[in-house]
């Protein structure tokens, strides 16, 4: 078992080093055209993004990641420990095939909360950024509130949401509108921070050129101001996508098995209450997958949004 | 001299910090004049393009547009190119167009014309990041050029470039300068540029910002290599550079320095 191992390691090794050959070929060859010919980059530029998804960057991790996990299978199976308190990899993988049909449509709502609290704190978040960017007034008056919202534990007031809600939203819409409301509040700070951040940190000399034409404001905020915060607001909305879906699966903790809609957490909750340990690692792997899909799409989305202009996204050749 | 353009007078400006970068300071600018101000880092120069072009209150004095011209005719180039790194060359070169309400297909020739003056076209679809510093600077001129100026601000705008890509552009904006008819206020370290170009050479000193001389240069245009090579340019130059050692050792010369490395020790 361990020698087929060390081989498969040995194999994987081998695969790594080859793609960095074949990597570092293909990249010359387009340097050399792109010497060529007089209008360079323009296409390349949404390339070396999928090619660091298969560059040795992204391949070491993973290569980690399966020795890492080899070496729990085979450390759950020398020490025979039980599956109720630590399951092997093998049998997390076993059991999520076959719970897949009652923790996926878990899986979907906490997605469809995830993604509803997203939205609106993208939305309500440029909308009180480019607030605050109209006056100092406001962004001082109104910021450290951001900040309070931003600090207070989303578990702490999750209950008093649950409630409130509960007497304006009645029936079973009600959970899903507390929950998302709390993953809001978890995802909002961090896109108002940072497009904040963007919008104020345009070119001086470009306000200068704006002033000077007689810019309106409205004209500065949108051929300026917000081209300029791009970059910032994109960041934010990385951090923002996943802070969402912790969110939501926090709020659903609390909110325990409240609705009749149960998302990801409340099986998660169910299975550790009924000791089926590995269906519970079978659900946290699933969460943890969605929020890497959801890191992956969205800088997918940002790396395609800037990929023509921005030194973040651009592969330079000097 | 020619009809005045532009009128400082007795201007006077402080920062917020309490920097005194201009005191009393007045100057006229000649319609059609090549103006060059010269002097110390520091000394206001840029200041002084920023209170013409109403960026910016001053603290008193007063500036006056003669003779017809009035702000709207002004154009601003900036030390550094200041481009919009999202925008493409030719968006870059309409965005003055575009922010006074013209459209597209109306902006169209002109973003042509501009191009053509520095000689980009050809590149209207590439993005700053593929341009070399003098082209990005060439498209910060045209920028300048596309809402045709009658009044040319311009801070340094050949400072970061090497010597070679300067001195091609300058012999271009001289030419851009004769046949347009321009005025132009350009501000410059160099003393041999600002003698090459210039039918007027401002020297400043600072601490406060002030004019400490105003040197005519009354050689012909169009100049040539010849004239960089001629005695009488050597001799603007040398006048310049003794004005400028001037303004620097004189008395507020040194209380300056003193104060400064008081300031440093501090
Ligand atoms: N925004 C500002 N706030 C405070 N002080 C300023 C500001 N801008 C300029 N100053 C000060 O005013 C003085 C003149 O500045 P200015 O930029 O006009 O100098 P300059 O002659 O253009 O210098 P350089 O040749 O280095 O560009 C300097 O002493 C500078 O410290
Ligand atoms: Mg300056």
């Amino acid at each position: 078992m361990l020698r087929y191992l060390t081989a498969l390691i040995l194999e994987l090794q081998n695969l790594l080093m080859g793609d960095r050959f074949h990597l570092s070929a293909s990249s010359d060859r387009t340097n050399g055209l792109v010497r060529m010919t007089a209008k360079p980059v323009g296409k390349a530029a949404g390339l070396p993004q999928l090619r660091q998804f298969l560059s040795p960057d992204l391949l070491a991790p993973v290569g980690v990641g399966l020795l890492v996990l080899a070496f729990w299978e085979v450390a759950v199976r020398v020490s025979g420990i039980q599956p109720y308190l630590l399951p092997g990899p093998l049998l997390v993988l076993q059991t999520l095939v076959s719970e897949w049909g009652t923790l996926f449509p878990s899986l979907i709502i906490t997605f469809q909360i995830t993604l509803a609290a997203f939205v609106v704190a993208v939305i309500s978040g440029l909308l009180v950024s480019v607030l605050f960017t109209q006056s100092k007034w406001i962004e001082r008056s109104f910021f450290p509130y951001a900040v309070i919202l931003q600090t207070t534990p989303v578990v702490a007031i999750a209950p008093l949401i649950i409630i409130w809600v509960r007497q304006v939203v009645p029936g079973d819409n009600s959970t899903f509108v507390a929950l998302v409301i709390c993953a809001w509040i978890v995802a909002l700070f961090p896109i108002i921070a940072n497009t904040t951040l963007g919008l104020n940190s345009a070119d001086h000399n470009l306000l200068n050129l704006f002033q000077l034409y007689k810019a309106s404001r409205w004209q500065t905020l949108l051929h300026l101001r917000l081209p300029s915060a791009m970059p910032y607001f994109l960041g934010g909305l990385r951090i923002s996508g996943g802070l969402a879906l912790i969110g939501a699966v926090v709020a659903e903790f609390v909110a325990g098995t409240g609705g009749t809609k149960s998302g990801i957490a409340y099986q998660i909750l169910i299975s550790s209450y009924n000791l089926q340990i590995p269906r519970m690692f079978a659900a946290l792997l699933m969460t943890t997958g969605l929020g890497v899909i959801i890191f992956v799409a969205l800088t997918l989305l940002s790396d395609f949004l800037l990929g023509k202009w921005h030194e973040s996204a651009v592969q330079r050749e000097n | 001299m020619t009809h005045p353009a532009i009128t400082l007078s007795d201007v006077s400006k402080v920062y917020s910090n309490g920097t005194v970068a201009l005191q009393h300071l007045s100057l006229t600018i000649g319609e059609g004049q090549f103006i060059s101000l010269v002097g110390p880092s520091g000394c206001g120069k840029s200041t002084v393009l920023r209170m013409i072009a109403g960026l910016g209150k001053m603290n008193s004095g007063q500036i006056e547009w003669n003779g017809g011209h009035s702000q709207r005719q002004l154009a601003f180039v900036f030390q550094e190119a200041a481009l919009m790194p999202w925008a493409t060359v030719q968006d870059n070169v309409r965005l003055p167009l575009k922010l006074a309400g013209v459209s597209y297909s109306a902006s169209r020739a002109a973003v042509a014309e501009a191009l053509e003056l520095v000689d980009l076209n050809g590149f209207e679809q590439c993005y700053p990041r593929e341009l070399s510093g003098g082209m990005k600077m060439r498209v910060s001129i045209a920028r300048a050029l596309v809402t045709k100026p009658e009044i040319l601000l311009m801070d340094e705008p050949f400072g970061a470039l090497d010597e070679m890509t300067r001195s091609r552009l300058n012999s271009d904006l001289l030419n851009l300068w004769s046949q347009k008819q321009w005025t132009v206020v350009f501000v410059t370290h160099n003393i041999y540029e600002a003698v090459y170009l210039s039918n007027r050479v401002i020297v400043m000193a600072a601490r406060p910002g002030r004019v400490v001389a105003d040197v005519a240069i009354a050689a012909p245009y169009p100049r040539t290599e010849e004239f960089r090579l001629s005695p009488l340019y050597g001799e603007y130059c040398r006048e310049i550079s003794s004005a400028l050692a001037q303004a620097a050792n004189g008395q507020d010369g040194a209380i300056a320095t003193s104060n400064q490395r008081a300031a440093e020790y501090a």
